[in-house]
């Protein structure tokens, strides 16, 4: 055993780095920020294009992290793209339409995507409708009653609301007047998510989940729990985002939110999860959103046609589909050699 | 090893389906340190048998008695509890999982306090790998490779041994040995005769009769959901065990499958209808 050198138990070895499914990532990131800054000049590099990308960076990402936890156990959520406005249109008809308490606000703001998660965690569990499909239709019903209930309450499909100064500060400032404090919640939710999947025992649970349903729940995961968990997670993250846009925007709109859903599901895959779940990491999710989003926004800077953004963006997730099948081919074919 | 009470006997067990008997009045004894080979061609109601015996169905008519006490299955979790231990035929296990953290799904080991308990990764490593070397797969050293990386053999070899780290006093195996060529299957044989040694009770089903032979203390042959033989090793000859899973019907085409059999005993023909099961 002392003789080996690529594998040995604690060694570290660039063999063993290639082998991870984030290389991949890392290189896109590169590849993609070299290629904008080349063509978008000192301003991309400098506050105003990190500021840009930074500040969408932060709302996908925070939505990212628990789709793509989801993805690991092998579900979908499509609802956060309705999640998103129902809350902030909580948060403001609460706040500004009945003159309730900040808090007492968000806090219900926060309440919807618990509870759209909850649902979407019990109709998937009690069901055999898979989750794709069940949070379709959960996106749906819940836009419909966003709505319903803005035009039934306030006649319109927007509402506005003036939060105070420390609730401003707290979740809709702008840092230099570039930076949205939401890049620090991104760094919160990011190390609290690193936690729960890579150092938690329960993240076991998650990767488990997503390798063989089966087997996890006869070794004694709680299964049902767990996707629940995780639905109710992804409902509050995108929940925190809706509040996070009525405190920065002043104003909810019924509209708008839909693009986080394939937003964040290209964020995850470009990220090295696994379309059909039991792999991916934090690291990887977070490293995908900054790529996806440095696509995103430096165009504008690069003065090139947007539509090209689109197809950057398209090649990418093809590209990454396709990579993150050989890094896991990769992965499992290393202990099968002869030694 | 007729003094002891059976670890596990069923007694008049019957299991249907609606009006459909799919196993009808079995009694079967299994003893520590014993291995009870379960032959049957495909739908003879092996798999029905098994899943009653480790909790996923519950006897239509009949007891389970374990030590001679009587106990009732609701959910695997109550046969595994009990210490009864299924490993499946591609090992049950998660294959884009580090050996480490997946032999430690659902009791992870953890170190620091309260919420701040971490996943210990070097605690679970260290007792995956010294688990399976204790059973002769001294190829696997480190913790962290995949178990999708492993080859068949290597798998069941890993599920046993988890199997018996977590405490199994009745290992139940589906057909482990059905997907694997020769030199993989005599080394989940191999595991067979260890956990015996250890004292466990193993139930081995399979329908390749060679392996059966190798290891069986014990065999009980189903024909359609009926015990058809019940006999300890040495009553009978491999000839007469082949001709009982068939059902004793044709002998001329049986014969030709016996002479098929020595030759080729892990041809394709055999993995193809062992996987339809």
């Amino acid at each position: 055993m002392s003789t080996q050198s690529s594998s040995g138990p604690a060694g570290f070895s660039l063999g063993a780095l290639a082998r991870r499914p984030e290389t991949g990532t890392v290189i896109g990131l590169l590849v993609v920020y070299t290629f904008f800054a080349v063509l978008g000049g000192p301003v991309f590099m400098g506050a105003p294009g990190w500021s840009s990308w930074l500040n969408i960076a932060a709302e996908v990402g925070i939505i990212a992290l628990p789709v793509g936890l989801l993805m690991i156990s092998g579900e979908f959520d499509m609802s956060v793209g309705a999640v998103v406005p129902a809350s902030s249109m909580m948060t403001a008809m609460l706040a500004g339409h009945y003159g309730l308490p900040a808090m007492i606000a968000i806090c219900g703001g926060l309440g919807v995507g618990l509870l759209v998660g909850f649902v979407n965690g019990l109709i998937i569990t009690r069901t055999t409708i898979p989750s794709l499909i069940a949070t379709i239709g959960m996106m749906f019903a819940v836009m419909g009653l966003t709505l319903g209930f803005a035009v039934l309450i306030k006649g319109s499909t927007s509402v506005s609301y003036v939060p105070d100064p420390l609730t401003k500060s707290l979740l809709g400032q702008f840092i230099n007047g570039m930076f949205s404090v939401s890049i620090l919640w991104w760094a919160g939710f990011v190390a609290a998510y690193f936690w729960f999947l890579h150092i938690s025992p329960i993240g076991n649970w998650v990767f488990a989940l997503g390798g063989e349903k089966e087997s996890a729940r006869n070794a004694g995961v709680p299964t049902n729990k767990l996707t629940i968990g995780l639905f109710m997670m992804s409902g509050f993250s995108a929940a925190f985002v809706g509040v996070a846009q009525v405190m920065t925007y002043q104003q909810a709109q019924v509209a708008g939110g839909q693009s986080f859903i394939f937003n964040s599901i290209m964020c995850v895959v470009i990220g090295g999860v696994l379309l059909t779940g039991g792999a991916g990491s934090v690291v990887g999710i977070v490293l995908g959103t900054m790529t996806f989003t440095i696509v995103n926004q430096g165009i504008f800077f690069a003065s090139l046609d947007p539509n090209i953004g689109s197809i950057i963006i398209g090649v990418l997730l093809l590209v990454a589909v396709l990579s993150n099948d050989t890094f896991r081919a990769l992965a499992l074919s290393y202990a099968t050699r002869k030694k | 090893m007729a003094d002891q009470a059976p670890i596990l006997e069923l007694q008049n067990v019957d299991k249907s389906f609606g009006p459909i008997d799919v196993l009808s009045d079995i009694n079967l004894k299994v003893h520590a340190g014993e291995v009870l080979c379960l032959l049957g061609d495909n739908g003879a109601g092996k798999s029905t048998l098994i899943k009653t015996l480790c909790g996923v169905y519950t006897p239509t008519r009949g007891k389970i008695l374990m030590d001679g006490k009587e106990v009732h299955f609701t959910r695997p979790r109550d046969a595994q509890e009990m210490g009864i231990s299924t490993v499946h035929q591609f090992g049950g296990t998660f294959p884009l999982m580090s050996i480490g953290r997946s032999f430690f799904v659902g009791v992870e080991p953890t170190k620091g306090w309260g919420p701040f308990k971490r996943f210990d990764r070097k605690t679970a490593n260290e007792i995956s790998v010294k688990a399976v070397q204790d059973f002769g797969i001294t190829r696997i050293d480190d913790g962290d490779r995949l178990v999708g990386g492993l080859s068949g053999g290597e798998r069941q070899s890993l599920a046993i041994a988890r199997a018996v780290h977590f405490g199994a006093r009745v290992l139940i195996l589906d057909e482990p040995t059905a997907a694997l060529g020769v030199k993989q299957a005599s080394h989940v044989l191999r595991i067979v005769n260890e956990a015996k040694k250890r004292g466990l009770a193993v139930i081995f089903i399979t329908h390749q009769v060679m392996h059966a032979l190798a290891v069986g203390d014990h065999f009980a042959v189903l024909i359609r959901g009926k015990l058809a033989a019940n006999f300890m090793k040495g009553e009978k000859s491999r000839e007469e065990i082949t001709d009982l899973m068939a059902g004793g019907e044709d002998m001329a085409t049986l014969e030709a499958q016996i002479a098929g059999e020595d030759t080729e005993l892990h041809s394709p023909a055999h993995v193809r209808t062992s996987q339809q099961d």
